[in-house]
């Protein structure tokens, strides 16, 4: 195989300066030891592979996948919560794996992170006010206590909550309602970029609409750019600009949104598509199912060659070969796999 | 076609230190032999508590089945002993459980919890209940399954262990199998495979489902018929078709119109239902879903409509016409 490595295209953000963030070939290793005295390296859980991407300014770039494909590890390794075991972080122009801590906490005054868990990221024993004001003081962005008290309100407002709960505890307030506290301490600091870890997975179906909606709202108000990370592809449509999907700590398939639902090409993107049921039973009778056999492999174990080999309808014995790399195979839109139409052109 | 399942104005009421909670407040429904019954709520609405009400297994306190009958092959369940209720327990009536995780007992083998219904209610011996054991894990895609018998739940991933359990489940050919949201701690791959399966199973075997969850798609794939519930009460009930294509409670349009779909054109917003789920020890009087209603008038705040019929086998318990925004006659 002669091509460059086909990352996203990184020619492209040298020259495009609307790229908010790329990432560079990251990897993010765990390593499993063993013995009791002496701890020996025994193996290491790959969680992500080596993915590469960009994200535009004002941008929501969706990051699919189930349980353990690494996408959560993801977006963590690039607000350095994790340090990347390999890989370049290119925010604004800088690497952020290579920032000293000062600078690098400077930086953090621009990438905010909404967490999945709305009941486990609010400290419990924290009014409200405080989760939500923290980030002013420790960033030094008010200068008296009525600058403080005015910020806070207006953040309430502005996520819908009512300024009177700030002296509130978090276990006062319902799961939507915590959501939208860590979507104000997000805010607080007036970010470029937020990663928005499964903001809604774990609230009921009816309180998931008015998050998305004030999600969009305010990207819109205050131009945010959005990694949003969910294995919900209906969201993850409705919300995205563009979409990548994940598995085993590789990224498979990336395209403009529509492009990819309408036309996907991996079969993993296919099946996890066709796995999606859709609330009407008229069009769910007439839909083709694609059901993937077995279980996802462990990442200690991955399988050689391409990593969805094992449960892939139309795998060939030249899978388990190579490891296929993201090619684009039409404008926009990067797959890997050697079975994909326009792949071998 | 026989009604399998009756049940008749079934209450459920949690004594707590806030309040009464009335969990289960006045259900009545049917399940007949073969049918897929979809109980559709979010959480709070009470699907989970009818389920375990059914079999009797609500903790007694602070909870306590205050009233209704759940008639199953002739017998009023709530009324029979102990004893029966017993018998009847991963017999007939089977439960598969929300958390794979939790729902296993961690310290015994899949083999042991497997063949302990078999043991109990067909009375097999052991090594009768070992081979049995192996087929059925052989049943729901289990590979490997006589060496896996002496595996412990936490050798195996969240989708194979919510499939031992749908073996437990089955293992004993239940007449009606009780899903409680069988899927929702699994990947949506994992979740096609399991619901499959359970689909295929209970079409071979005739069994009834009552298929538990807050997923709208996964309801409208697999459900013939579809319950909604919400703060205790049963609040719409059609066939799965009548009620996607034509559904007449707020609750249920509002939940509707605000999941974003796969197959249709993108949204530019999506249309949340306003307000929070209820307090249910603070119950408005009247509708519990008034508070949230674009369509209240002001009858819903003095009394709770009971179930008006709609269509064919197609009620809804609403004061108003949602299409034509008119009240409905009493």
């Amino acid at each position: 195989m002669q091509q460059t490595t086909a990352t996203q295209p990184a020619a492209q953000s040298k020259s495009d300066n609307s790229v908010l963030l790329e990432v560079k070939h990251l990897k993010m290793y765990f390593p499993v030891t063993s013995g009791i005295i002496v701890q020996k390296k025994v193996a290491d859980v790959k969680a992500v592979d080596d993915v590469s991407f960009f994200i535009r300014k004002g941008e929501t770039l969706g990051l699919v996948g189930e349980s353990g494909c690494g996408k959560t590890t993801t977006g963590r390794a690039i607000l350095q919560l994790y340090k990347p075991s390999a890989g370049e972080i290119m925010f604004e122009g800088r690497d952020l794996c290579k920032l000293s801590g000062g600078d690098m906490r400077a930086m953090r005054r621009k990438m905010q992170i909404i967490f999945q868990d709305p009941y486990g990221s609010l400290n419990p024993r924290m009014t409200c006010g405080s989760i939500i004001g923290e980030p002013l003081i420790v960033h030094h962005l008010v200068k008296n206590r009525k600058e403080y008290q005015e910020q806070v309100a207006e953040l309430l407002r502005i996520v819908g909550l009512n300024p009177y709960m700030a002296d509130r505890y978090p276990h006062e307030f319902s799961g939507g309602q915590r959501q939208r506290i860590g979507i104000a301490r997000a805010l607080a600091v007036k970010p470029n970029f937020i990663v928005c870890d499964e903001p809604v997975s774990a609230l009921d179906v009816s309180i998931q609409a008015q998050v998305i909606n004030l999600l969009e709202e305010l990207q819109e108000e205050f131009h945010l750019t959005y990694l949003f990370i969910a294995h919900d592809l209906s969201v993850v449509r409705h919300i995205s600009d563009r979409v990548a999907v994940m598995y085993l700590g590789k990224i498979v398939e990336i395209a403009n949104r529509d492009e990819l639902y309408e036309n996907p090409l991996h079969p993993y993107t296919k099946a996890l598509l066709s796995a999606v049921p859709i609330p009407d039973p008229v069009v769910e009778a007439k839909r083709e199912r694609i059901i993937l056999t077995g279980d996802v492999p462990s990442p200690l174990r991955p399988p050689p060659g391409c990593n969805f080999h094992t449960r892939c309808p139309i795998a060939i014995p030249e899978c388990k070969d190579l490891v296929p790399q993201l090619r684009e195979v039409s404008k926009d839109h990067w797959v890997a796999c050697i079975r994909a139409p326009g792949y071998n052109a | 076609m026989a009604n399998l399942l009756s049940v008749k104005d079934l209450r459920t009421h949690f004594f707590t230190q806030d309040g009464v909670v009335k969990a289960v407040d006045g259900v009545s429904f049917d399940v007949q032999e073969g049918e897929t019954l979809g109980l559709v709520g979010e959480s709070g609405s009470g699907k989970s508590v009818t389920a375990l009400t059914i079999l009797r297994l609500i903790p007694q306190p602070p909870g306590k089945i205050v009233g209704g009958e759940v008639n199953f092959q002739g017998v009023d369940l709530l009324k029979v002993d102990e004893e029966t209720i017993r018998k009847i327990r991963g017999a007939k009536i089977a439960m598969i459980f929300q958390e794979p995780m939790t729902s296993l007992n961690p310290v015994l083998t899949i083999g042991r919890q497997v063949t302990e219904a078999l043991e109990l209610h067909m009375k097999m011996n052991k090594s009768e209940s070992r081979k049995r054991a192996a087929e059925l894990l052989q049943m729901v895609g289990i590979p490997d399954p006589l060496r896996r018998l002496d595996d412990y739940p936490h050798q195996f991933s969240g989708g194979m262990r919510q499939r031992v359990m749908i073996a437990m489940g089955l293992s004993c050919n239940p007449k009606l199998l009780l899903a409680d949201e069988p899927t929702t701690a699994l990947d949506v791959t994992i979740q096609a495979q399991v619901l499959e399966l359970v689909k295929k199973l209970s079409d071979e075997l005739g069994t009834s489902v009552i298929l538990i969850t807050h997923n709208l798609g996964v309801v409208a794939r697999y459900a013939d018929r579809v319950n909604v519930m919400y703060a205790g009460k049963l609040i719409e009930t059609a066939s799965a078709k009548d009620l996607y294509a034509d559904p007449r409670h707020p609750y249920t349009l509002g939940l509707l119109a605000s999941v974003p779909r796969l197959d249709e054109p993108r949204k530019v917003k999506l249309v949340p239902i306003e307000g929070s789920p209820p307090d249910l020890t603070h119950l408005p009087k009247g509708c519990p879903f008034r508070p949230r209603c674009r369509f209240a008038v002001d009858r819903c705040a003095e009394e709770h409509p009971p179930l008006m019929p709609m269509g064919e086998r197609h009620f809804a318990a609403c004061w108003v016409d949602v299409r034509s925004r008119k009240p409905l006659p009493a």
